[in-house]
């Protein structure tokens, strides 16, 4: 698995774009790193060469930031707080013969949503700007960037939901187990191991962690018959106690996996960046494999048993207790991954990361139906593709959550038990 | 390490608003999970929009402040209903995911920059509690160490406190109340008795709401500033280990609850403070310290939920589930 993503990592610094490897030193961001936010970008010429030595200004309030574009065009300003800054670009600093392009806006308002980074883009020349504003163009850019952030969410939701199947349990520290995923690569990287070697060891520590999490609480909370709404209140404890110390060794602020940052490329009509297009690629494999062992192998056939009538299957001589096992460090893996992509996708790694899904995953979960491995898939597919399409009809971008989240809650009102629920199940 | 401040910090907190609060919003819920067996996830979202209701119709609209208590009531009874429709047919941990889905939406809403004039977005909103300091009836001096601002919101949240823990006392003894337990206990048998057990739910969980948009108010007043971060998630899980504290099915649970988790976080707090400055712990910065309290809150929330689910006070016959 691990070595799919190092493939698929090598061959997307392959095909990054070639200004990054001529630029002689890959200058470190301009001083930004006194906050935790900031707001950057690249400036390229319409030739894809950098620009370099421009003067940026960020206003917000009573704080201004000034950065210069560095040799790779690269720039950066730290500002205090999240909120909506004015951007400005200073075109007298600008080199002989280029200017932005038209339609450009400068100065132009800029308001962060969600995560702590936000890149503006400015087009030089004849830009591709004309092109990015086209309502059927955006709309088949945000379906694809869509389509990758709900295989993503689904990785996390197809695990949660198995563990619901089999065990009953809604599971709030799910989100803490897609931090894990990321925090690990970002600490096994500080110790300066191989990149697939971090991604295959964040892999088994999540599967760890969700071993770990069954044999030592849920297994014997199962073993003393305690009720499914006492063990839901036992894993917000979880949830808590393990954000805090994710957050107690990792600390508060945005920190960045390697390859983080990536130029947008052209695939036929659709303009992606080469980490989604690898997290589509890698979530849909994975998910594929799944349903393949799901589906054909004696392990995926004992584990829908279970998730359909436990007592039925422990009396035809399925071992249920392993069979959860398995679901758990399989619920584990796929969160971890989830969140390694996650991480890619804000992009930025954070103490709650997890958290901040959380409800998506549970909205997609609910919304295919709660237990069913595919009404989650279905599900996740569905919120990624709607958090994202909402933006293009001109929902404001820091509250594309609440569409996702409300359409769960419109769909609970009409049909309860998801779309591919069993009505029985509900209850 | 100076244990007489650490102790009087602690003991402040016996009493303070926020701790006022943090028990009647406690109680709402006691009233939900407790009493009828709804898992409501969502207390935060019911704080926030009480908050909220009533800076809003102060500062947008320049009410009065009983004009503003009212509309956060009214508002807290309406996202009860909205609420509850969709879900209280439903299984419980539908009725979880709806309230904890409906609490964020309320905090997106109100953090959106879309809306940054009516409700300040994430710096949130200030200065709307001068109406009610205005009625403060003690003259400026010391009361009890307190100046005559802190002494008022603490006399009035009690008695808030106080009267509702009244009510929901002699509900809860009443007919009404006792077929709230029943459906606790056994919804269909309390239907086979042709009791409208949707219509118990929703009074119930409007009950609640309503406790914990009053609560909200007592949140913000001694602040005097109303902000989003402070209404996440992690407020009603902080609730449920106050009510898990205190004990499920009883009114004076959640005021103990509420009081035992402020004062030993404030204890925490102290005492790690106080061993970092005297350098006798030197693998904890005071930023981890904090943290480390919250990490202690969730495990305690765990241990408390498999050992002791009955809390301080509670009956474990009264367990909202077997």
């Amino acid at each position: 698995m691990g070595a799919v993503f190092a493939a698929v990592a090598a061959l997307l610094l392959i095909i990054a774009p070639a200004s990054q490897a001529t630029t002689p030193s890959p200058a470190p961001s301009p001083s930004a790193t006194a906050f935790q936010n900031s707001i950057s970008g690249f400036l390229r010429g319409d030739d894809r060469a950098p620009i370099a030595g421009v003067t940026i200004t960020a206003k917000g309030g009573d704080f201004t930031g000034t950065a210069k574009s560095g040799a790779n065009g690269a720039w950066t300003i730290g500002v205090p707080t999240q909120g909506t800054y004015e951007v400005k670009l200073d075109e007298s600093t600008l080199p002989e013969g280029i200017k932005l392009a038209d339609g450009q806006e400068n100065p132009r308002n800029v308001t962060f949503s969600q995560t702590s980074n936000l890149s503006v883009i400015f087009a030089f020349g004849k830009g591709i700007v004309v092109q990015q504003q086209d309502f059927g163009q955006n709309l088949i850019n945000r379906l694809v960037a869509g389509l990758s952030f709900g295989l993503l969410l689904a990785l996390a939701s197809v695990g949660l939901s198995l563990i619901f199947g089999t065990t009953g349990l809604t599971n709030f520290a799910h989100g803490e187990m897609v931090t894990l995923g990321a925090v690990l690569v970002f600490a096994f990287n500080a110790m300066n191991l191989p990149f697939w070697l971090a991604i295959v060891l964040a892999l088994l520590g999540g599967g760890l962690f969700g071993y770990v999490q069954d044999a030592g609480l849920w297994k014997p909370l199962r073993r003393r018959g305690t009720g499914l709404v006492p063990m839901m209140i036992v894993s917000i404890g979880l949830a808590l106690a393990v954000r805090y110390i994710i957050q107690f060794y990792f600390g508060g602020a945005t920190q960045q996996l390697p390859f983080a940052q990536s130029a947008e490329i052209l695939i036929g009509p659709v303009s992606i960046s080469p980490n989604n297009l690898g997290s589509l690629i890698i979530s849909a494999v994975v998910i594929a494999i799944l349903g393949i062992v799901l589906l054909k192998t004696r392990l995926g056939k004992a584990t829908r048993a279970v998730a359909d009538n436990p007592a039925l299957a422990a009396a035809s001589g399925i071992d249920v207790d392993s069979v959860i096992r398995i679901v758990w460090v399989t619920g584990g893996m796929l969160a971890s991954l989830g969140g390694i992509l996650w991480a890619y996708y804000r992009p930025g790694v954070t103490f709650d990361m997890g958290s901040q899904i959380l409800l998506l995953i549970f909205a997609g979960v609910t919304l295919g139906g709660l237990g069913t491995v595919w009404g989650a898939l279905i599900g996740s597919i569905i919120v990624g593709i709607f958090v994202e399409l909402t933006t293009v009809f001109g929902l404001a971008a820091d509250l594309k959550y609440v569409g996702a989240l409300f359409i769960m809650i419109i769909v609970l009102l009409i049909r309860p038990q998801g779309i591919l629920g069993r009505r029985e199940r509900v209850g | 390490m100076d244990f007489g401040f650490i102790f009087s910090s602690a003991a402040g907190e016996l009493f303070s608003p926020t701790t006022a609060a943090y028990a009647l919003a406690t109680l709402g819920l006691a009233v939900h999970f407790g009493y009828a067996g709804l898992l409501n996830f969502g207390q935060a979202g019911f704080m926030a929009v009480g908050a909220y209701g009533f800076a809003i119709s102060t500062l947008t609209f320049g009410a009065p402040f009983f004009v503003g208590l009212l509309v956060a009531v009214v508002c807290s009874a309406i996202f009860a209903l909205l609420l509850g429709i969709p879900t209280l047919r439903l299984r419980a941990d539908y009725l979880a995911i709806v309230t904890i889905a409906a609490a964020e939406i309320v905090r997106y809403i109100v953090t959106t920059n879309q809306l940054t004039a009516i409700t300040g977005s994430a710096n949130g909103l200030a200065a709307f509690e001068g109406d009610f300091y205005a009625m403060n009836p003690f003259p400026v001096g010391s009361y009890m160490g307190m100046n005559n601002r802190d002494f008022f919101i603490r006399v009035v949240a009690w008695t808030v406190v106080a009267i509702f823990c009244t009510l929901v006392w002699l509900l809860m003894r009443s007919p009404w109340g006792r077929v709230l337990k029943g459906i606790r206990e056994d919804e269909n048998a309390v239907r086979s008795l042709g009791k409208n057990v949707y219509a118990y739910k929703m009074q119930a969980l409007i009950i609640g709401g309503v406790l914990g948009a009053l609560a909200g108010m007592i949140f913000t007043l001694p602040r005097g500033a109303v902000q989003p971060a402070n209404y996440g998630t992690e407020l009603t899980f902080f609730l449920y280990t106050c009510l898990l504290l205190g004990g499920l099915g009883t009114v004076l649970g959640p005021v103990v609850g509420a009081m035992i988790f402020w004062v030993v976080l404030s204890l925490t707090q102290g005492i790690l403070y106080g061993l970092i400055e005297s350098g006798a712990i030197t693998w904890l910065n005071t930023v981890q310290a904090g943290q480390l309290r919250y990490i202690l809150v969730g495990v305690a929330l765990m241990l408390l939920m498999i050992f002791r689910p009955q809390g301080v006070l509670g009956n474990k016959k009264e367990l909202a589930f077997a």
